[in-house]
């Protein structure tokens, strides 16, 4: 163990071993995340689950042509939906081609920070959507209704920049999914959530739409606040038949330059690799990991 | 939520030339339902069935039950059905928008209150599934999906490979399903085919005031034994909106009466079909 993930695993309680951990089996493979970028990111977000940044290259950017591989796994496994994500997919120097081609195959959302959502990109994405058989939707985090709350997590001069991306897509049509991460609980409640709906109606989203994810304990954010507790582990009598049905890992896998994943969350856990490609990845998988709390506990999907 | 293993036993067949009505999401539209089984009929329909979803939006939940009665409509268990005939808390619709909420309670609380026992009685005894054989094809009946009720088949997020493989999972050649209000069909590059025959209970949310459904023409004896014919029908949709003000339902509803375009629920709608609409 490097000296950087035991001082990790001092903040992330180590896994269940896999006999005492609840399985989960496959019950449908409907979704594929698609780790298009790696964990290379234009910014360094203090609650990044995954650690991403600009200096993030352990895990590297797919090409266009391994990506296409794994459309055509997804297309012969009958896969109902895609997303691109990274890292900040719209860093890939075939992003647009990437995104046709998965959109080729099935409606596909990606993921970004917003930042490189200028009017050519704009302009694209709108002749992308247009043009394309199924649906894209463009999913862009911002983590407050002011800088004073999202610079500080985000970066510097981000609000504004995000808030400038938004409009612009805003300008061409398009109705963005915001993804708001939950730094203070009861963000998602109902007042809260109608008045971010009205603050991306004021910048001019005329069907705004808001995705609230919770706080995730690891990567970056245990540095930040706090990590999980051995407490947080997954027991059998936590995971209802209604729950697991709703768990993500039920119905998805990720794949990345490395390989395939039981899930967008567990990037930096060796043990959740799953296969080469998604048909090796079919089998159950053990609910081991603390952050799994907060799929079972939260409720949390990554899903649109 | 409703129990959607098939039943064992040997599939109804149809092996005789005929035409068959398949329609969803009356939503307590009397007078669309009404001209629906009336245009079928004229078309020479002498088989009506309804994928689900009887109740919520209209006006007057019991006064479609003596139609369906009197023309023998056969109906599936929506998840609206589902949740009448069991009085649940709520239509099981999951909306997250808090405006998108306010309408789903208020109209899943009327309909609650204005249907009679013996009608929710009814509802609770509705069968979720149907399978059948169709002139050789093996045909399946859903109101969301065949693996999940409440599962939404919109036309943008329904890629050929996923239809493909839930037709091979089902063992059928036909898919007909509703759910989403907005009607599609797609046929698949090996003739498998899957149908949304839409809702007859508020228009698809394209500007217009007409209704969808589908009318599914069998002959055993044709080179193509199955053909399907979308509908769109007209309906006294100024005398519903009247009845619905007459109940006070929101002004929302009303408004995507009259105008086709639809105001409420809009959250669940894929990009594609969201920018379509006016709201």
């Amino acid at each position: 163990m490097s000296r950087r993930s035991a001082a990790l695993r001092m903040l992330v309680p180590a896994p269940l071993p896999t006999g005492d951990a609840v399985k989960l089996p496959l019950a449908a493979l409907d979704t594929v995340w698609i780790q298009l970028t790696g964990t290379l990111c234009n910014i360094a977000c203090r609650h990044c689950f995954i650690t991403c940044g600009p200096s993030e290259d352990r895990v590297p950017m797919m090409s266009r042509d391994e990506v296409s591989r794994v459309l055509e796994d997804a297309r012969a496994l009958g896969v109902r939906e895609l997303y691109l994500t990274g890292g900040e997919p719209m860093m890939h120097p075939e992003f647009f081609a990437v995104l046709e081609d998965a959109l080729a195959v099935a409606p596909t959302s990606f993921l970004t920070n917003g930042l490189f959502l200028d009017e050519h990109a704009g302009a694209r994405l709108a002749a992308i959507f247009a043009a394309a058989r199924y649906s894209l939707d463009v999913r862009v985090s911002l983590d407050g209704m002011s800088a004073a709350i999202n610079d500080p997590v985000r970066g510097r001069g981000t609000f504004d920049r995000i808030t400038r991306g938004l409009r612009q897509l805003a300008a061409v049509g398009l109705a963005p999914v915001v993804t708001v991460v939950e730094h203070t609980t009861g963000l998602a409640a109902s007042d809260e959530r109608a008045r971010f709906l009205e603050f991306l109606r004021a910048l001019g989203l005329a069907r705004p739409r808001v995705k609230f994810l919770p706080l995730l304990r690891i990567g970056r954010e245990p540095r930040r606040t706090h990590g999980y507790t051995p407490g947080d582990l997954v027991r059998a009598d936590d995971v209802t038949p209604e729950i697991a049905a709703a768990l993500q890992c039920a119905t998805c896998r990720l794949v990345t330059a490395h390989g395939v994943w039981t899930c967008p969350l567990l990037l930096d856990e060796p043990e959740a690799r799953m296969g080469e490609r998604l048909g090796d990845a079919l089998g159950e998988v053990p609910l081991r990991w603390a952050a799994c709390s907060t799929c079972v506990v939260e409720g949390l999907s990554c899903r649109t | 939520m409703p129990d959607l293993t098939l039943p064992d036993g040997p599939l109804p067949i149809v092996d005789a030339r005929t035409t068959i009505a398949v329609f969803g999401g009356v939503y307590s539209n009397h007078l669309a339902l009404a001209a629906t089984l009336e245009d079928a009929r004229a078309l020479g329909a002498r088989r009506f069935v309804c994928l689900g979803d009887l109740g919520g939006f209209g006006p007057r939940p019991d006064t479609v039950w003596p139609l369906l009665l009197e023309h023998r409509v056969e109906v599936l268990q929506g998840n609206y059905d589902h949740a009448i005939g069991n009085q649940l808390d709520d239509c099981g619709c999951g909306y997250t928008d808090p405006r998108d909420n306010h309408y789903a309670r208020l109209s899943y609380a009327y309909t609650l209150a204005g249907t009679s026992d013996s009608f929710r009685a009814w509802q609770r005894t509705l069968p979720p599934v149907m399978r059948e054989v169709w002139a050789g094809r093996v045909v399946r009946m859903a109101h969301g999906s065949p693996r999940h009720v409440s599962e939404f088949l919109w036309e943008s997020t329904s890629p050929d490979a996923f239809l493909a493989r839930m037709l091979d999972e089902e063992r059928a050649d036909l898919l007909l399903v509703t759910h989403t209000g907005i009607p599609w069909r797609r046929t698949l590059a090996d003739g498998r085919m899957v149908i949304n025959v839409g809702a007859i209970g508020r228009p698809p949310n394209d500007g217009t005031t007409l209704v969808d459904y589908t009318l599914v023409h069998v002959d055993p004896a044709a080179t193509q034994p199955l053909t399907v014919e979308p509908r769109r029908v007209a309906y006294d949709h100024e005398r519903l909106a009247r009845e619905m003000e007459d109940e006070r339902l929101p002004a929302e509803f009303v408004a995507s009466i009259r105008t086709g375009w639809w105001t409420t629920c809009l959250e669940v709608l894929p990009p594609k079909e969201r920018l379509r609409g006016r709201w």
